[in-house]
């Protein structure tokens, strides 16, 4: 949907429009850190839905965390879930309204500590849902906090001394992990720590709709995400802690795709 | 080589810096100025047109604040070649 | 229609259905299982939506989601399930979405056991969860009026758009008796205005519980509160028998009340005064008649099976002026009537020596 631009008396256009704030985001200023990647995937999921053009088919179950204010800033149906439970209520909305498409928005100490039942639930039965899973590795909402998918080693303001294997266990791989339930159609990771790999995450993120639209299964996309704020770096430092940390820990890829998705934007080759 | 150009939503703008270094060009800066949410936003200094309009810049913020434009090739008919000229000779006299 | 025998757990299940139940998410628990198990089929057999969740903690949580979707939704539990469901009880009430629920009591604290108990008058009519709310509260006394009650929650949830719940203690649940279904409600073609169905060619709609702002929130919970003003007005239920001229008044709901029925009734035979009120609503609580009663009498005997959870209520209506006496079994045990004959005569006699 390219637009292009007319100068008076000029019939040929001069210029054309690359690139535009997607019409399914709402005209608002969010609330997120300066540099805060939860923008950056709200954005991706704005633009799959103009795509798509499923909009006006589309109901958001936002989940409790940093993203809690999600349903102010995509303009379609949406509720607001208690912690953890974002795939509980989406199975409610879903299963009444088995034509739209339903989707949560979940940080990793929702999705990956208090809501696991429920996610591996909802996965399990291969709840027709779309998981957009930002796995910043703390609990940014609550001031940084340590959270399942912390790093060995990484201080929070609940591990001062870092992360302790003894004390606290081994971070969680929930790609992988919901990869293993036989209802889930696609478990993929990704990340938002440059342009080539922000464009791989729109992909992944459009496939995940894609495999709702076509009524396969559970899909969900783990991207790994920056929390600039509670880590103490600028922005451009998170993201190289990113590449350098959480991509090395947290291997991008393709955990399931179900075949009847093979060969769509985003699967492997 | 494609030409271009970016608008940034000042307004929208966090000065979060992350389409700085995402650009190949190097054409984005940080206003001196604050908009009234006090953060210094990201503008375009590009006065030797080098935009290319690849969009990278709108690809990593966070924010949604930057649209991207690329030139459509012209016809012959379009600008006279010596104001163009000109135009690059005084910004080259300026630098 | 004509009557029918109905297990009081199948009793709950038909009547939600017949109400127009769209949807049903629970899980198992004794002494309510048969409603869960009824569900399972019928509601397949009707295309409508059932499910087994992974806990209480999942299906008050689905129940929110297709609540906010607009459809009539239930679940139902047993008081440690009830407990496990608060969190999801309270962001119901507060984006005031409606819903009923199925509370089939037994003896607790703890895992308790799975005979009949009144155990959760409190935490149903009082501490349903967090924050400023109280769902309606109703409690039937047999099969018949399980059934009456279970369409009365869905039409009370949607018209206050608000929790609705039924309880009962275990013996309601499995008790068989002659009772009469009402006929099939067709399904309504629309859902309600503010429903989550997709915006289309309309402005979105949100379900939600948080207002971080002051000004919000507390304008919120002004609306709730004259709602909760309002339920309390106009949704008052109860049964009163022989009051008219009773010394002492029994007060008792649900299956102690039955037992209390039976007392009154042998004792009325033997010419003594005593009468009956059995609260409907437990919340609302029917205070004003209940004050009415309490000021014709010269004394209350309150019977429940627990440790004297409504008796605060009854307490708090009486005021100081009749003086009120509990009776209570625990545990899973259902009280006598000739426990209650035996109470309610020593209180008369009490009463007849202060005189
Ligand atoms: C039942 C309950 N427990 C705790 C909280 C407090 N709480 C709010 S957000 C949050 C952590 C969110 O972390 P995450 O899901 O990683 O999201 P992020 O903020 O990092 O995006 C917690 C513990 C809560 N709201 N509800
Ligand atoms: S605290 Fe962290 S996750 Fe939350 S908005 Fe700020 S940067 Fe983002
Ligand atoms: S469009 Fe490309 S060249 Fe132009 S400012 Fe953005 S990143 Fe730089
Ligand atoms: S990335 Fe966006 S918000 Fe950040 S400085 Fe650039 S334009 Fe501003
Ligand atoms: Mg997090």
């Amino acid at each position: 949907m390219d637009t292009v631009v007319f100068k008076q008396n000029h019939v040929q256009p001069l210029e054309k429009i690359t690139y535009e704030r997607p019409s399914s985001l709402c005209d608002v200023h969010t609330h997120y850190c300066p540099g805060c990647t939860h923008g950056t995937a709200h954005r991706l999921v704005a633009e799959v839905l103009d795509e798509l053009d499923i909009r006006e088919d589309t109901i958001l179950v936002s989940s409790v965390g940093c993203s809690v204010f999600s349903y102010n800033y995509f303009d379609v149906d949406a509720c607001e879930a208690a912690h953890g439970r974002a795939p509980a209520m989406a199975t409610g909305v879903k299963r009444v309204n088995p034509g739209k498409i339903v989707f949560t928005y979940q940080g990793d100490g929702d999705l990956a500590s208090i809501g696991t039942a429920e996610i591996i639930h909802a996965a399990a039965r291969g709840e027709k849902i779309t998981v957009i899973f930002v796995n910043n590795a703390i609990y940014g909402m609550t001031g940084g906090q340590m959270a399942p998918t912390s790093l060995l080693g990484q201080k929070t303001t609940s591990s001062p001394f870092g992360r302790d294997a003894q004390l606290a266990g081994m971070p969680i791989h929930m790609a992988e992990l919901l990869a293993q339930l036989p209802g889930t159609v696609y478990s993929v990771r990704r990340s938002l720590h440059d342009a080539r790999h922000v464009l791989q995450a729109k992909k992944a993120i459009r496939t995940a709709f894609e495999a709702q639209i076509d009524n396969l299964g559970f899909s969900v996309v783990e991207l790994l995400s920056s929390c600039p704020t509670n880590w103490g770096m600028t922005p451009n430092e998170a993201l190289t802690w990113v590449e350098e940390a959480l991509v090395p820990f947290y291997p991008l890829g393709d955990y399931k795709v179900d075949e009847r998705l093979q060969g769509r934007k985003g699967a492997p080759k | 080589m494609a030409t271009g150009r970016i608008v940034i939503d000042a307004e929208r703008c966090k000065g979060c810096e992350l389409c700085r270094p995402a650009c190949p060009q190097s054409v984005i800066q940080l206003a001196e100025s604050l908009n009234t949410k006090g953060y210094r936003p990201a503008m375009l200094v590009d006065p030797l047109h080098s935009c290319t309009g690849c969009a990278l810049c709108a690809v990593v913020c966070p924010d949604g604040c930057i649209t991207v434009y690329r030139d459509l090739p012209q016809k012959q008919t379009s600008l006279p070649k010596y104001e163009m000229k000109e135009t690059l000779a005084h910004v080259e006299a300026v630098a | 229609m004509s009557k029918q025998l109905l297990k009081g757990n199948v009793a709950f299940a038909e009547a939600a259905i017949r109400a127009g139940c769209e949807a049903y998410f629970g899980y198992p628990i004794t002494p309510q299982t048969e409603l869960l198990e009824h569900m399972s089929r019928r509601m397949i057999e009707l295309n409508r939506v059932f499910l087994q969740a992974e806990s209480e903690v999942a299906a008050i949580n689905m129940v929110y989601g297709a609540a906010a979707s607009g459809v009539r939704v239930m679940t139902s539990s047993s008081s440690p399930g009830i407990s496990l469901m608060q969190e999801g009880f309270s962001y119901i009430a507060g984006s005031q979405v409606p819903a009923v629920i199925i509370d089939v009591m037994r003896g607790g604290p703890g895992l308790g056991n799975i005979q009949p108990s009144q155990s959760d008058y409190n935490q149903v009519t009082k501490t349903a969860g967090h924050g400023d709310f109280h769902p309606i509260v109703l409690a039937p006394a047999n099969v018949q009026e399980a059934i009456d009650l279970t369409v009365l929650a869905f039409d009370l949830a949607d018209k206050y758009l608000t929790l609705v719940f039924v309880v009962a203690d275990g013996a309601i649940g499995q008790m068989m008796e002659p009772a009469e279904l009402p006929p099939m409600r067709e399904l309504p073609f629309e859902r309600p205005s503010w429903a989550l169905t997709g915006a289309f060619n309309r402005e979105r709609n949100l379900v939600n519980s948080l207002y971080m702002g002051v000004e919000g929130l507390e304008e919120l919970n002004f609306k709730l509160q004259a709602k909760l003003a309002q339920i309390q007005r106009e949704e008052v239920r109860y049964e009163t028998q022989f009051v008219e001229d009773a010394e002492v008044v029994l007060v008792a709901f649900g299956t102690a009340a039955r037992v209390a029925q039976t007392a009154v009734q042998r004792l009325r035979r033997q010419g003594l005064k005593v009468g009956l009120f059995r609260p409907i609503t437990l919340w609302p609580f029917p205070e004003d008649a209940l004050a009415e009663v309490s000021e014709r009498s010269k004394a209350l005997l309150v019977v429940e099976m627990n440790a004297g959870q409504m008796l605060h209520d009854v307490r708090l209506v009486a005021g100081i002026h009749t003086p009120v006496k509990f009776l209570g079994r625990m545990g899973g045990r259902i009280p006598l009537p000739e426990e209650v004959e035996h109470e309610t005569v020593a209180l008369l006699e009490q009463l007849a020596v202060a005189v």
